[in-house]
C-alpha cells in the first residue's frame, strides 16, 4: 500500500505546508482527539497508577516473551486454534496466501491490522490474484483512493467529509456532491454488508492475545471484525510477537487505557473474544516477528515493543499534527513509528528520529509509558554513527564543537560579528538559509554578555 | 551562597540583556555570582543533532568552569536539562556528577532553594508565558498537561509576585513551539507552522508580551514576530522579575 518515494520527511512536510488551511484543519481536528484523550483520562483519579501498571506487565512480558509464546500457542492449540510463526513479512504473506490456496478461496475481507499494513499483504495478496476488501470504515476509504492510512486508529484523518463523498460517488454510487457524514456511512455500510455475506475468508489483527487462556481480543467500534469473522469459514489473526499479556484480568488495564488514549472513549464498543471455532470453521494465529527479536534485543529501543497501538502520541505530536501522516513513509507514523522504523531499515528511516522537536508530549501521553523522546533522540545517535547523515552535516558538527570547546576560538568568533554562529544557520542572513525563509534574525548586540562582564568588573575594580 | 552563572551561547551572543538580568536579580536576592569567563556551550546543539560524541570537549570545558560552586544557575531550561541529563567527562566524572546535581534553570533556583516569596519588580503589561518543553517534561519547573496530577509552574508562581502584571490564558498550555534546535532549519516548514500557531494563540488571547525561562524558543517566536510586523514583543522571565526591582 506505501506509495513508494525516494522524499523525506522535511520535503514530504513541506508539500503538506503548502495548503495552509488545510494544516490548520488537520492540526485542529487531532488537537480535538488529544482534548477527548485529556477529559477521558482526567475522569480516572487512578489514570497514573493505570499506565504504571501496564508498564510494568509489559517489562514483564518482554522479559519473559518466548515463556509466554509458548504458553500461549500450547493454549491456543488446545483450543482448537491453528498457530502458525512468521519469522518475516514475506512468511505472513505466503503463510495467509498458502491458507487461502489451500481451500480455493480469491475474496478475503480484512479488519483491524495495522500489521498487514507493515508486511504490505493487500499488494502481495493483488499480486497472487486474491482480491481483499478492508471492511473498516477509514480503511476501506484510503483503499478505494488507493493510498496508505495516514493513522493508526484514524486512517483517513487526512481526507475531508467532501473528498470521502467524491471517492463514494467515483467507487460507490453515492449521489455527486453528497457529503453528510450520516449519508456516506450508510453507503459503505450497505456495500460492505453485501462483502461479509458474501466472503469466506477474514482476515483480522489482535490487540491482545492472552497467555493463559491461548484467546484473543479485538477492540473495534463498528462490528464489522465480528461480522467477518462470525460469517467467514476461516479467521485468519495476524499478529505480531509483543502482542501478549500474561492473564485474562490484565485486560482490566490495557482496555480501559487502550481506547481513553486513542479516542478518548471509555472503552471500544466492541471488545470481541475469541478462543475457539465454531464447528465447521477454523480461526488460524499467525504470529509475526519481522525485526521485533532485533528490536528486544537492542537494549535501548527494546521498550517500544510495549506499544498497543492507541495513536495517542500522533495526536498531542506537534510534528505529525502540521506534516499529516503520509510524510512519515511508513506504516506506523508519527513518533512510535520513528522509534520503530529505524529498526527495521536505518538507512531508509535515517529522517524520521530528526523529524521532532524532542518536546516529550508523546511520552507522556503514551499508556504504557514508551520513553519516546528519549528513544528518538538516542536513534540519532545511532544513526550518524552507522554513517547516515549527511556529510555536510557532519563538516559543519565538527567544526561547531571544535569551535566550542576553545573559549579563545568562541570568543574570537563573537568579536567579528558575532561569527561564532557561522555554522548555525539561523545567524546567517541570506535566502539560502531556511530560518530567514519565514523568520527574521535575532539582531547582533554591540556586546556579548562576556564583553559587557569583562567591562563591569573592570570598572568595579578601578 | 556562592553561584555560578552559566549563561547559554546563543544568549551571551545574541541576548546579554537576559543574561544581565539574571545576574543582578540574583545579586540582589543575596547570591555571591562568578561569572566562570571561560564557558562557551553546553554541547546540546552537536548532541540533539546526533553528535553526541563529539561533546567531549564541550563538556570538558563545562565542568573545568563549574566545578567547585555551592550552584550553577542558567537561564535556560533546555541548556539545564542538557547538563543535567548528559554531562559527563573522561578522568573528572565525579566533578561532572556533581555539577549535574547542582544546576539550576533560573526559576527553580529561585523558588526551590532560595524560596523567593516577594519581589518589588514591577511589569504593567499583559502575558503570554511560553514554557519551553525541556523545562517544562524535562525539568517539570510546570506541570503537563497531559498528566492527571495537580497543576503547578514555577515561572507563574514568580510573575505573580510581579506588580502590574497580567499573564493571559492560552488556548493550548503547553504545545510546543518547534524551535527544536537544528529542527528549526531540518524541519524549516513544520517548524515555522508551529511557531505561527504559538504566536497566534498568545496574541489571539491579548498578549503585548511573551516571556518564557528559554530564549531559544522567544528566539524563533521573535522571528515570526518581526516577520509579521507584529507590535509583541518577546522577553526573558528575567528582565522581567528584574524589572525595577
Amino acid at each position: 500500500m506505501s506509495t513508494a518515494t525516494t522524499k523525506d520527511h522535511p520535503h514530504l512536510a513541506a508539500e503538506f505546508n503548502r495548503d495552509e488551511p488545510r494544516v490548520n484543519w488537520h492540526d485542529e481536528t487531532l488537537w480535538w482527539v488529544r482534548a477527548k484523550r485529556d477529559i477521558a483520562a482526567h475522569k480516572l483519579p487512578e489514570w497514573e497508577l493505570l499506565r504504571e501498571t501496564a508498564s510494568q506487565i509489559k517489562f514483564n512480558v518482554l522479559s519473559n516473551l518466548s515463556t509466554y509464546l509458548e504458553q500461549f500457542e500450547a493454549n491456543a492449540t488446545k483450543n482448537g486454534i491453528i498457530v502458525h510463526w512468521a519469522a518475516d513479512a514475506t512468511e505472513h504473506n505466503q503463510i495467509v496466501h498458502g491458507l487461502l490456496e489451500q481451500k480455493g478461496i480469491t475474496k478475503m475481507v480484512k479488519s483491524k491490522s495495522m500489521l498487514t499494513e507493515e508486511c504490505h499483504l493487500n499488494e502481495y495478496l493483488k499480486e497472487q490474484g486474491i482480491d481483499v476488501i478492508d471492511s473498516d470504515l477509514g480503511e476501506r476509504i484510503v483503499q478505494l483512493a488507493n493510498e496508505p492510512p495516514s493513522h493508526i486508529v484514524l486512517p483517513c484523518i487526512h481526507k475531508k467529509k467532501e473528498e470521502i463523498g467524491d471517492i463514494f460517488h467515483e467507487h460507490l454510487g453515492s449521489a455527486k456532491g453528497e457529503s453528510d457524514p450520516k449519508i456516506l456511512t450508510e453507503t459503505a455500510r450497505q456495500h460492505l454488508r453485501e462483502v461479509f455475506l458474501t466472503r469466506r475468508a477474514a482476515l483480522t489483527g489482535v490487540n491482545f492475545a492472552v497467555a493463559e487462556t491461548g484467546e484473543f481480543v479485538i477492540c473495534t467500534n463498528e462490528g464489522n471484525a465480528d461480522m467477518g469473522a462470525h460469517l467467514a469459514e476461516i479467521h485468519i489473526a495476524s499478529m505480531g510477537i509483543e502482542k501478549l499479556i500474561p492473564e485474562r484480568k490484565h485486560l482490566g488495564v490495557f482496555l480501559r487505557l487502550l481506547t481513553r488514549s486513542a479516542t478518548g472513549q471509555p472503552i471500544t464498543t466492541y471488545s470481541s473474544h475469541f478462543s475457539k471455532p465454531q464447528e465447521g470453521t477454523e480461526i488460524h494465529i499467525v504470529i509475526v516477528d519481522n525485526g521485533r527479536s532485533i528490536q528486544l534485543g537492542r537494549e535501548e529501543f527494546r521498550n517500544s515493543l510495549k506499544c498497543i497501538r492507541c495513536g495517542a502520541c500522533m495526536n498531542t505530536c506537534p510534528v505529525y499534527r502540521k506534516s499529516g501522516g503520509h510524510s512519515y513513509h511508513t506504516a506506523v507514523a508519527g513518533p512510535i513509528g520513528s522509534i520503530l522504523a529505524p529498526n527495521l531499515d536505518m538507512k531508509k528511516y535515517a529522517d524520521l528520529p530528526f523529524a521532532s522537536t524532542l518536546c516529550g508530549s508523546c511520552s507522556n501521553v503514551c499508556p504504557v509509558k514508551i520513553d519516546i523522546h528519549d528513544q528518538l533522540y538516542k536513534w540519532r545517535q545511532v544513526i550518524v554513527k552507522e554513517g547516515y547523515s549527511p556529510k555536510a552535516k557532519t563538516m559543519a558538527m565538527k567544526a561547531m564543537a571544535l569551535t566550542l570547546a576553545s573559549p579563545t576560538l568562541y570568543r574570537m568568533g563573537g568579536k567579528t560579528g558575532r561569527l561564532v554562529f557561522k555554522y548555525v544557520p539561523f545567524a546567517v542572513n541570506n535566502k539560502l538559509n531556511p530560518w530567514y525563509n519565514q523568520r527574521e534574525m535575532p539582531k547582533a548586540p554591540d556586546e556579548s554578555f562576556g564583553e559587557w562582564y569583562a567591562k563591569r568588573k573592570g570598572a568595579k575594580n578601578s | 551562597m556562592r553561584v555560578a552563572l552559566f549563561v547559554p551561547c546563543y544568549v551571551d551572543q545574541f541576548y546579554p540583556k537576559a543574561a544581565i538580568a539574571t545576574l543582578e536579580l540574583l545579586e540582589k536576592l543575596g547570591c555571591e555570582v562568578h561569572y566562570p569567563k571561560n564557558q562557551t556551550c553546553c554541547g546540546q546543539p552537536m548532541a540533539n543533532s546526533g553528535y553526541e560524541h563529539l561533546t567531549g570537549g564541550c563538556n570538558n570545558l563545562f565542568v573545568d568552569n563549574f566545578s567547585g560552586y555551592d550552584y550553577v544557575v542558567c537561564p535556560s531550561g533546555s541548556c539545564t536539562l542538557h547538563i543535567k541529563e548528559h554531562l559527563h567527562a573522561d578522568g573528572k566524572e565525579d566533578q561532572a556528577t556533581e555539577i549535574r546535581k547542582k544546576v539550576y534553570e533560573l526559576t527553580e533556583f529561585l523558588v526551590d532553594i532560595l524560596r523567593v516569596k516577594q519581589l518589588s519588580a514591577s511589569f504593567p503589561y499583559k502575558v503570554g508565558l511560553h514554557h519551553s518543553c525541556h523545562g517544562l517534561r524535562g525539568l517539570r519547573i510546570a506541570q503537563m498537561s497531559e498528566l492527571v496530577a495537580e497543576p503547578f509552574s514555577k515561572p507563574a508562581q514568580l510573575l505573580d509576585l510581579v506588580n502590574g502584571l497580567e499573564l493571559v490564558p492560552l488556548s493550548r498550555q503547553d504545545d510546543c513551539c518547534g524551535f527544536g534546535g537544528t529542527f528549526c532549519v531540518v524541519e524549516e516548514a513544520v517548524s515555522a507552522k508551529m511557531g505561527k500557531d504559538r504566536v497566534a494563540d498568545h496574541i489571539s488571547h491579548g498578549a503585548q508580551y511573551i516571556t518564557s525561562a528559554d530564549l531559544s524558543c522567544l528566539m524563533h517566536l521573535e522571528g515570526i514576530l518581526r516577520r509579521q510586523n507584529s507590535d509583541v514583543k518577546v522577553i526573558h522571565v528575567a528582565e522581567i522579575l528584574n524589572n525595577s526591582l
